[in-house]
């Protein structure tokens, strides 16, 4: 909003030069954001809260800076000439609780044309198209006073009547902008004798505008209940000065004196004459009680440092007249200007105090504390995952949480939840799954030319969950390209990234929780490769999905390397406590080593040897893990040959050859209970 | 080269100097030996089992000594022996050590070149800004606070002093839920337009004297650009206790950017507007790029539009119809009062690091988030 320091000083005689003006009002909340233009052209960019219509206008900041320098402000007042004879005008408000006053009046015989040079000037430099000198004096005093007002051909209202009241189902009106709105029971509207004029508060009728043919004018003015206002403004769709100022509050007092300065601004600059006085329907008053303030409650919310007298000084320079109540010195009745409708309690007042004091002047102090400080209970699981992750070197990303309706049917079974006003249709679904952003991020990566990509990302995803939401953790990472490191003395070592990366990541991720037993299923989404992807169990429970995206799913997406993700749910997974770390005595006793190489058919998984060599029951034997893996060669097709390591130790004793040589016969003799054929 | 000499004269005298000649070769021929085969040499020159010194000392001047002189000739011949050995060892470790030196020389490789490096994760800048905005208020006592992303029109409005049809709830555009049309306004889904609703939600469940912070994604219907994203990170904080000033409000605020951003920061708190707090204010903080001088060099200094401070958050006293909402939880506003506060922690991010424009900060673009490991 725009505001022209010269018209400010046309009330009150500021010593400032601009800039000093811009500094002191931004101090006191009334903020200046940037000045333009020079001498009588500057221009104040303002910043004015929303809960201070009383400012957004000259007068009102003339008042703020009266009170910050503590000068006379002029009184806001027009000059009329004597009237004759009377306005015969009938006015009717239905409901006085909408439309408390309506002021009006009439001058007669104007001549419509331009307005002059310096109301079109200031006007101009406000961003203000003139019109013509009628409306533009009803623009001026919005701009100068804050309060906005209409002005009609009165030729053209029929029955010399105006009726304050809701339209009645099935009118109809044209606004100023040419637009015909169809009319609810809840809009307030501006009738004549037959048919609704104006939209109360929001815009005046189009068939009763002035035009260079209008001879006579009705001048209106009145106080319109704000949200009765703000709800009309919202069902049109328009937003215009007047409904801006009238949503928030206007000055019920106002009324009067604003039409009177409309007037004397018509006839000033379209001649004519005056006819009849004000007519000044007042059917509610807005009577705001005095406020009580307690000088205890002052030195509560701001500490011990302004004194009764001071606090006194403040408000009367602002227009809040104080009254000693019962205590003297410790309680004040404060009376609130009528233009201040956002001073309704006692805080309200306090506010005010400490805004003209000025916040900068109160010592800074540190509050005692008593109590302790409380982590979330996830807080420690998500920090071991979120360092383990960076630890094995994957970046933390942030994706945007809006996804298309598509991905989100394709990445996840759960029941989205659809935004009603999105940015765009693909941003139109809350992110039901974290991997549509994961994927985004690898393509915008490859897109760039960088091939080797490791992201992670923990997040929220959200569900629909009866009438509310659900917003279940999860985390989600993804790695493609190469899956070591740059090595000058070795460049054609290289690998590319695979399932057994990502799933050793997995383990080690996993490998922080307490639990009883991890395995793997192939029970995965349809949006991994059906070959190369598996499913986390964890003690039952399934806690992550990892592999390769499907080959059809990256292509849609153009990702043109192989792509490898893992998704883990953090809900089940933090159902595990994190694994408290139990020493167990070092061995004293040598371990003993075996291999085995063994031919299985492709059939046969490592999952089945594991489980065949845990059912034998060694106790000694410590470890049994696959050393290498061959296919092809003399190894016919269909089948595999798997180098297969077994360790033995004993915490009592050195081991036997003749013991350890038993127990590899029972291994032997269970693998090849699986098919397996042992190799000499 | 030395010999060694028979002996007829086993007086003291003569012993010392037979002694005292065969040490000193024994030093001059130590100095002069080169390497491995010299050593070889040297070393079966003096011991040799055969005819080596030793063993020629042993027979020459023990073996051949008068009866009465047998108990001094044997003391000498024995401590020239050890001395003998000794020197003998000594040689080796010299020997040996040398040719291990030049072994390792031979092996030296080029310690310049780039090592094979294990590439760690990268934190994200907003994360770790908030990370490190969380750490500067746990260390002032305060625990961290969450609640839900998709909130009630109450919660995220209503409870925060925002009534319905009131024009501050255009401050904040506001993504909505579809579908909510039948619910009571006060039960209709939406984003969050902030931090604050957790506020109310940890008011309602813990009782004054409170404490909290509260990191977490917010929601705007703004189109992206260069500074804004329909998704953002705000940080919260709420205090409340009996008799919290707006003193208090500002010395905890004025401590916490010193810790952020340096001990020579300033405060500087300036009226605003927030439905929720009264007084409400916004605070700004010298500009920590250009240390408050608006210039950067001769440059006009940009993150500060040259004014030397920088508008970092809004913040106020809670106000009282905010506590009316969960005075039934010991929150009576006649007896605890409190401040509230809340940032942007990507803005944050964007001036602490000089980044240019939001959109990085979720394109996963590696090229940038690689700047922050």
């Amino acid at each position: 909003m725009k505001l022209l320091p010269t018209w400010i000083r046309d009330f009150v005689d500021l010593k400032v030069d601009n800039a000093t003006l811009a500094h002191d009002l931004t101090s006191i909340g009334i903020a200046v954001e940037g000045i333009s233009g020079e001498g009588d052209s500057t221009v104040f960019e303002m910043e004015i809260g929303t809960n201070r219509p009383d400012a957004m206008n000259h007068y009102g900041v003339a008042r703020e800076a009266s009170a910050f320098y503590d000068l006379a402000l002029k009184p806001y007042a027009a000059k009329l000439p004597p009237f004759t004879d009377l306005a015969g005008m009938t006015i009717t408000v239905e409901d006085g609780r909408y439309c408390p006053r309506f002021t009006a009046r009439v001058v007669r015989d104007v001549t419509i044309k331009a307005s002059p040079a310096k109301i079109t000037q200031r006007l101009g430099l406000l961003d203000q198209r003139p019109i013509n000198n009628a409306v533009d004096a009803t623009n001026y005093v919005l701009w100068e006073s804050g309060k906005p007002t209409h002005v009609f051909d009165l030729d053209l209202l029929e029955g010399r009547r105006i009726v304050v009241r809701f339209a009645r189902a099935g009118e109809t009106l044209k606004t100023l902008d040419g637009v015909v709105h169809k009319l609810t029971t809840e809009d307030l509207v501006v009738c004549d004798a037959k048919k609704p004029v104006g939209l109360a508060g929001v815009m005046g009728g189009y068939d009763t505008m002035i035009t260079e043919r209008t001879r006579n004018i009705l001048i209106e003015s009145a106080w319109w209940d704000p949200p009765t206002v703000r709800k009309m403004s919202k069902r049109h769709g328009l937003h215009t000065d007047a409904s801006h100022r009238f949503e928030r509050g206007a000055d019920y007092e106002s009324t009067l004196v604003s039409t009177n300065r409309v007037a004397e601004l018509i006839l000033s600059s379209a001649g004519g004459t005056l006819v009849g006085d004000a007519i000044d329907v007042v059917v509610g008053q807005r009577d705001q009680a005095p406020i009580v303030l307690n000088m205890s409650e002052v030195h509560r919310i701001l500490g011990k440092d302004l004194s009764a007298q001071e606090v006194v000084r403040i408000l009367s320079r602002l227009g809040f007249e104080t009254t000693p109540g019962r205590q003297e010195g410790e309680e004040f009745e404060v009376t609130i200007p009528s233009w201040r409708l956002d001073v309704e309690r006692e805080i309200d007042v306090i506010e005010e105090i400490a805004r003209l004091y000025g916040y900068d002047r109160f010592p800074n102090t540190l509050p005692a504390f008593t109590g302790a400080v409380i982590e979330p209970p996830d807080a420690p699981k998500d920090a071991k995952l979120r360092n383990s992750l960076l630890g094995l070197g994957y970046d933390e990303a942030v994706s945007l949480n809006f996804i298309s309706a598509e991905d989100a049917k394709t990445f996840s079974h759960a029941p989205s939840m659809t935004l009603a006003n999105p940015l765009s249709e693909q941003a139109s679904v809350m992110r039901t799954s974290l991997l549509p952003g994961m994927l985004d991020m690898l393509a915008y990566n490859l897109n760039r030319g960088t091939d080797d990509v490791r992201l992670f990302e923990a997040g929220h995803v959200y569900e629909a969950d009866g009438a509310g939401a659900a917003e279940p953790k999860q985390i989600c990472f993804a790695a493609t390209g190469s899956a070591l490191p740059v090595n000058v003395n070795r460049p054609s070592e290289t690998r590319s990234m695979s399932f057994y990366d990502v799933k050793g990541d997995v383990e080690n991720l996993l490998s922080s929780f307490a639990s009883k037993t991890l395995h793997y299923d192939t029970e995965v989404a349809g949006y991994f490769h059906p070959g190369r992807a598996a499913r986390a169990v964890l003690d039952g429970t399934v806690v992550a999905q990892l592999g390769q995206l499907h080959p059809d799913v990256a292509g849609a997406r153009k990702l043109r390397q192989d792509v490898f993700v893992a998704e883990m749910f953090l809900g089940p997974l933090y159902e595990h406590e994190l694994r408290e770390p139990r020493y167990q005595a070092l061995p004293r006793y040598p371990a003993v080593e075996r291999d085995f190489s063994f031919v299985f058919a492709d059939g046969v998984v490592f999952e089945q040897i594991e489980r065949a060599i845990n059912k034998l029951k060694l106790s000694e034997l410590r470890s049994f893990a696959p050393a290498e893996i061959f296919r092809g060669g003399n190894v016919p097709a269909g089948k595999y040959s798997i180098l297969l390591r077994a360790v033995f130790q004993s915490n009592e004793r050195t081991l036997r050859e003749d013991e350890v040589a038993q127990w590899s016969g029972q291994i032997i003799k269970a693998l090849e209970g699986l098919g397996g054929v042992l190799r000499a | 080269m030395y010999t060694v000499p028979p002996l007829t004269d086993y007086s003291a005298t003569a012993l010392d100097a037979a002694a005292r000649d065969l040490l000193s070769a024994l030093e001059a021929e130590s100095v002069a030996v080169n390497g491995e085969n010299e050593y070889k040499l040297f070393r079966d020159r003096w011991l040799a089992r055969k005819d080596g010194i030793a063993t020629q000392i042993n027979d020459l001047w023990l073996k051949a000594a008068p009866k009465e002189a047998k108990r001094d000739a044997g003391q000498l011949v024995n401590d020239l022996k050890n001395k003998i050995q000794s020197k003998v060892d000594a040689m080796l470790e010299r020997i040996q050590g040398s040719a291990a030196a030049s072994k390792l020389a031979g092996e030296c490789i080029d310690i310049s070149l780039p090592g094979i490096r294990r590439p760690l994760g990268a934190e994200h800048p907003v994360i770790r800004t908030m990370n490190e905005i969380v750490g500067v208020f746990r260390n002032l006592g305060y625990s961290v606070s969450e609640g839900p992303e998709i909130e009630t029109d109450y919660y995220n409005f209503e409870a925060l002093n925002f009534p319905p049809n009131h024009p501050a709830r255009d401050m904040q555009d506001t993504l909505f839920l579809a579908g909510q049309d039948k619910k009571a306004q006060r039960e209709r889904l939406l984003l969050r337009t902030h931090t604050s609703p957790v506020q109310i939600r940890t008011m309602e469940r813990l009782k004054p004297p409170l404490r909290i912070v509260i990191p977490g994604k917010v929601y705007r219907n703004d189109p992206p650009d260069a500074s804004h994203s329909p998704m953002f990170h705000q940080i919260e904080g709420l205090a409340v206790d009996t008799n919290i000033t707006l003193g208090d409000l500002k010395g905890t605020l004025d401590h916490a950017m010193k810790a952020l951003f340096g001990s020579s920061v300033k405060t500087q708190f300036r009226p605003s507007f927030f439905p929720f707090t009264e007084p409400s204010a916004e605070m700004m903080v010298s500009c920590f790029i250009c240390g408050g001088s608006g210039k950067r060099g001769t440059e006009p200094c940009r993150p500060c539009k040259t004014t030397g401070w920088i508008e970092i958050l809004g913040c106020g006293m809670v106000d009282p119809n905010v506590f009316e909402f969960v005075k039934h939880n010991g929150y009576d506003p006649r007896k605890v009062s409190g401040f509230a506060f809340g940032m942007g922690a990507d803005r944050i991010a964007i001036l602490k690091y000089g980044v240019d424009d939001i959109q990085l900060f979720f394109q996963g673009d590696e090229r940038f988030l690689k700047q922050f490991g």
